[in-house]
């Protein structure tokens, strides 16, 4: 039968209703939230609860160690990226103290067939709500927020990592 | 290409933020999966247009099901449809025995009550994915026991000519969509009115009127 051969790609059918199905996530909220620094914060809120999850399956999978120093972590999330979302974001723009970095990348499968209205919305905001949930299960706070957006006409998307500090495990609040 | 634990996720963050929505809105007891059924339908629609691009012209409303419970259930929930029966009256009834959201979940009766959360996205998509294919349906799930899950696709015939973006909720935006043209197509609009002289109903719906057909291999 002529439809045995143009068998559809399970793989890439499942990336594309990812990148659908986020897209009406986010026409949703922002049909419901007029604000849309709000739907900002809601979104970088689902990236860290996805983040949070989603560093068990990078460290079962990948069985890294433990990072000493940004560069490793840097080097780490750029895995993470292939891995979850196949791109290859270049890391640059050190800071001399070497703990601040950029991620930057030109094409990304969420943000595929995407239009933007002119107000305020970061479309990609799950990104680095997910590498902050991810980055604080391994204990380290950092701050993630993007420099430049392909969506808002520059010409590559520029996400910028700064670390704050290592937590300390500790005894939870309200448990001593 | 996106890996699936990503769509995994996104799927519970989704029912998680319709949850949160219904919260707020007051409702205690009742939650809210409008919100899923809608980003699903979303979803569906669009991924039909592209996933159909390139394919055949179906030869009927079976055979638009069979497309549905073979290629369509492999890519998105790694398996074919268990079994599909139908009354040839409109009513299909899908039955996967390892739904893919399901399965992670225990098997006995504790969970059963959340069971609804985790195929309200699936009923959108289905319906959705029909609604690109000009054919207007509601669908509904059933879940009896924990990885199993039964969908009862209901076509509406006489919505046949124009399928209408659902305009639930607030003030969603009503679109007309594929089928002006098969509208404007008097040979289309008889077929279509010749076929709808049975309207389904409820009480159609009993085990001894349904046919079983077989999945595609």
């Amino acid at each position: 039968m002529s439809r045995q051969t143009s068998r559809l790609d399970a793989k890439k059918v499942n990336s594309e209703l990812l990148t659908l199905t986020y897209g009406a996530l986010v026409c949703q909220m922002l049909k419901e939230q007029e604000n849309s620094d709000d739907v900002n914060k809601q979104l970088e809120r689902i990236g860290y609860n996805m983040g949070v999850r989603l560093i068990e399956d990078f460290l079962a999978r990948t069985s890294s160690n433990r990072c000493l120093e940004m560069r490793e972590t840097a080097d780490k999330l750029q895995q993470a990226f292939r891995l979850y979302l196949n791109m290859q974001p270049t890391v640059t723009s050190w800071s001399s103290a070497g703990d601040e970095f950029s991620l930057v990348w030109d094409q990304c499968p969420l943000s595929e067939w995407v239009e933007m209205p002119n107000n305020g919305l970061k479309y990609c905001a799950l990104i680095p709500g997910a590498i902050r949930g991810a980055l604080q299960m391994v204990q380290l706070d950092v701050q993630c927020w993007f420099v430049q957006d392909q969506l808002k006409g520059d010409a590559v998307t520029e996400l910028r990592v700064k670390y704050i500090k290592r937590l300390e495990d500790a005894v939870p609040a309200g448990e001593d | 290409m996106a890996d699936d634990i990503l769509f995994d996720l996104l799927h519970s963050e989704i029912i998680n933020y319709a949850l949160e929505q219904s919260k707020e809105n007051g409702n205690k007891k009742e939650v809210d999966l409008s919100i899923v059924e809608y980003i699903g339908f979303a979803a569906g629609y669009k991924i039909m247009e592209r996933l159909t691009r390139e394919w055949p012209r179906f030869k009927d409303e079976l055979d638009t099901m069979k497309f549905i419970c073979t290629d369509f259930w492999t890519c998105i929930y790694k398996k074919q449809i268990d079994n599909l029966r139908t009354n040839h009256q409109g009513v299909y009834v899908l039955q996967d025995n390892g739904f893919r959201f399901l399965t992670n979940f225990s098997n006995g009766h504790q969970y059963l009550e959340f069971a609804p959360r985790f195929v309200a996205y699936t009923c959108g998509l289905i319906r959705g994915g029909l609604a690109n294919l000009c054919i207007n349906s509601v669908v509904t799930a059933e879940v009896q026991s924990m990885p199993s899950c039964k969908f009862h696709i209901h076509v509406q015939r006489t919505f046949a000519l124009t399928s209408v973006w659902p305009s639930t909720g607030s003030d969603r935006s009503v679109e007309t969509s594929c089928d002006q043209l098969c509208g404007k197509d008097p040979f289309f609009g008889e077929i279509i009115a010749a076929k709808s002289t049975s309207p389904t109903s409820t009480h159609l719906f009993k085990a001894e009127q349904f046919t079983s057909v077989q999945p595609r291999k």
